[in-house]
């Protein structure tokens, strides 16, 4: 007995190997559903990339015209004035095909994760068991380091474009999830015995009281992924996500400081771009319920 | 079988996991209290029951946590009970299925809330159709109903405002039309009109009021206030601790306090407001003479007004004791004709009468039957009465 337990405070991994179990896990999954990895890798691909195509084949200005039409709606001259001030600062230092690019990955990660962090928010915010079910897992996806499932998602669907989209959804998913549970339930009480009172049957309650009413909730969640997108897309060139990222990679591989402070101002300004525009949707909502 | 807009017969509701052990207890004739201490069990609603008829304003009292905010979320089922029965025009709303209860909401019930609960993406014109869209009802339809409503209260030139831009008083009143777009047989209104400040408060009680006149609709209305109930309840109810201590008109309420607790309700009310004219005649002011001979000739001295009264009670007008004495007998012309007052005139128009007149003031019903005379000696003791129940 004593030796066990020798044995067992000297080697406790011997009795708890996680990670051999993981890894065990992993290559069954690969030698098993190859193929539907396979399929769903070309889904998300396909998703993608046409979203990048598309981008990149229209010219600069129109691109460029468009955020700053958005800043001078949303946010008047002055904004719209440092969104011009700043693409055109990424366009003279030569980063623009990146910068699409980036904003084209974070686009597609960002709407997978809206896809499914939104209806997994609304079942959390409906369901206390799936909310309590969920939470962990959110937890997990949050703080989990981004290379530890990287590597993994690199395994399943090769490098390139597919591995990081996926990882950054990992990454951005949680905070639309939290949001959106979050929202629907900060809805007063009374509002929603309202909707019972006239009758709503409880898709009526969802969508014509919940979801409205947590909208600039559902909006920040929104702005939130956006950013973690952002910054998981700048990470996700190492599994060759390509984008600005690549640069600020080989900044690092070649010690290129200069290259690596341009490429990240690129990200900086996108970032602030991005977020101001998606918040002042948020914004605009909350007003009018305040 | 009870009849009556809406019956509610021995209804509970526990909050709590184990409610039927709490429902065992309270069975056994344990209160409130001892339920709590032994199962940890809230008692919201006990073994409440009453009746309300269709077309009146009944006013739910009571202070919070006496379950009255509980009680009227019960009738449209918000809330389920845990034992009892609720009849809506004879049909027990406990026993429904959910689309049949999402039918009877939009078929026959509506429901205005404290905090008024409009919607803050909507219009005032879509929150007042909000009822009449979630039935199904198309966009020009409903809107026209829902904007016919909005004129009644003065509110058309806001309809494509959003609610945030209106004030308190006129939210409330988009709330208020939310409920009646639907036009409901039954209107249950939660401390409506407690989040406004009182000038507020009375003007939506007379809309409210003006909005009732001529319809048949039953109007459930909870509230702590006593003044409000009393000026808008056909009848009033109130409830301690989850339980109803009394039913009755605001009449029987004031006149007869079921105990202290109700009794407390009027310490900060003025209850003299509400006396009528029929509860300050002083049956002893006037001898009376029926058909020119005294009812009674003893008491006849006693008296400085006679009041003459034809065969069939209707009332002729007043003789002074001086007249009497040198006459002897009455004939009908010697009589003073004063106009009488209804019996229930308030109390601010039988003081003006009185003050203009020598004469005692006389209150015959509609018919012109003679019920008796005020006199100001019977207003003045009448009064001090009231003002000492209330100091008590």
């Amino acid at each position: 007995m004593s030796d066990f337990l020798h044995h067992l405070i000297t080697n406790p991994h011997d009795f708890l190997p996680i990670g051999e179990w993981v890894n065990q896990f992993i290559h069954f999954l690969l030698d098993h559903n190859g193929g539907a990895f396979d399929a769903f890798g070309r889904a998300v691909d396909l998703f993608a990339e046409s979203i990048e195509v598309a981008l990149l084949s229209l010219p600069p200005w129109l691109i460029m015209g468009f955020f700053i039409g958005l800043g001078v709606w949303r946010l008047g001259w002055r904004f719209a004035g440092f969104v011009l001030a700043a693409l055109a600062l990424i366009f003279g230092t030569g980063f623009w095909p990146q910068t699409v690019s980036t904003l084209a990955l974070t686009l597609s990660a960002t709407l997978i994760s809206l896809m499914i962090g939104i209806p997994t928010g609304i079942w959390c915010a409906r369901s206390k068991r799936v909310n309590t079910l969920v939470r962990p897992v959110l937890d997990f996806m949050q703080t989990m380091p981004a290379f530890v499932y990287l590597i993994p998602a690199a395994m399943f669907f090769g490098l390139g474009r597919v591995p990081g989209i996926l990882a950054t959804v990992v990454f951005a998913v949680p905070p639309a999830v939290r949001l959106t549970s979050l929202g629907i339930r900060q809805v007063n009480k009374e509002q929603v015995e309202a909707g019972h009172a006239f009758g709503c049957t409880s898709t009526q309650l969802l969508f014509k009281v919940q979801l409205p009413i947590a909208l600039p909730a559902i909006m920040a969640g929104v702005n939130q992924t956006i950013m973690m997108a952002l910054s998981m897309v700048i990470i996700a060139s190492m599994v060759g996500a390509g984008g600005l990222g690549n640069d600020v990679l080989s900044s690092i591989q070649r010690l290129d400081v200069g290259l690596g402070f341009e490429s990240g101002l690129a990200v900086v300004l996108l970032a602030i771009i991005l977020d101001r525009l998606t918040e002042s949707f948020g914004r605009g909502q909350a007003a009018r319920q305040s | 079988m009870q009849s009556g807009k809406i019956v509610v017969e021995n209804l509970y509701k526990v909050f709590g996991d184990k409610p039927q052990d709490a429902m065992r207890l309270l069975k056994a004739g344990e209160s409130k209290e001892t339920v709590f201490a032994k199962t940890g069990q809230v008692v919201g609603v006990n073994n409440v029951s009453f009746s309300v008829d269709e077309g009146e304003i009944f006013v739910l009292m009571g202070l919070s946590g006496s379950g009255k905010s509980s009680l009227i979320r019960l009738i449209n089922r918000l809330m389920d009970p845990t034992d009892g029965r609720i009849l809506l025009d004879g049909q027990d709303i406990t026993r429904l299925s959910q689309p049949e209860l999402v039918a009877l909401r939009r078929r026959d019930m509506s429901m205005v809330f404290q905090s008024f609960a409009l919607m803050p993406h909507r219009s005032v014109l879509e929150n007042a159709a909000f009822g009449l869209e979630i039935a199904g009802m198309g966009r020009t339809e409903r809107e026209a109903r829902a904007m016919k409503v909005l004129e009644q209260v003065g509110l058309a030139p806001f309809a494509r405002k959003s609610p945030h831009e209106l004030s308190g008083g006129m939210q409330q009143r988009v709330g208020l039309v939310r409920a009646l777009a639907v036009n409901p047989s039954l209107m249950l209104m939660d401390e409506a009109f407690s989040a406004l400040d009182p000038l507020k408060r009375a003007e939506m009680q007379d809309i409210l009021l003006d909005l009732q006149r001529g319809q048949s609709r039953t109007i459930f209305f909870v509230s702590h206030d006593l003044e409000e109930a009393l000026r808008i309840g056909t009848r009033i109810a109130i409830m301690e601790g989850g339980r109803l201590v009394q039913v009755g008109t605001p009449q029987e309420i004031i006149e007869n306090p079921a105990d202290d607790y109700v009794r407390e309700f009027f310490k900060s009310v003025d209850t003299s407001r509400y006396l009528q004219a029929k509860d300050l005649i002083d049956p002893s002011a006037a001898g009376l003479v029926v058909n020119g001979h005294p009812a009674n000739h003893a008491e006849l001295d006693k008296h400085s007004w006679v009041a003459c009264v034809s065969k069939d009670h209707k009332l002729l007008g007043l003789v002074g004791r001086e007249t009497l004495r040198s006459e002897g007998c009455i004939p009908s012309e010697r009589c003073v004709p004063v106009s009488p007052v209804a019996p229930a005139s308030c109390l601010p128009d039988v003081l003006q009468r009185l003050l203009g007149q020598s004469e005692p003031l006389p209150v015959a019903d509609g018919e012109g039957r003679y019920l008796g005379v005020i006199t100001a000696t019977s207003v003045l003791s009448k009064l001090s009465a009231h003002r000492l129940q209330s100091a008590h």
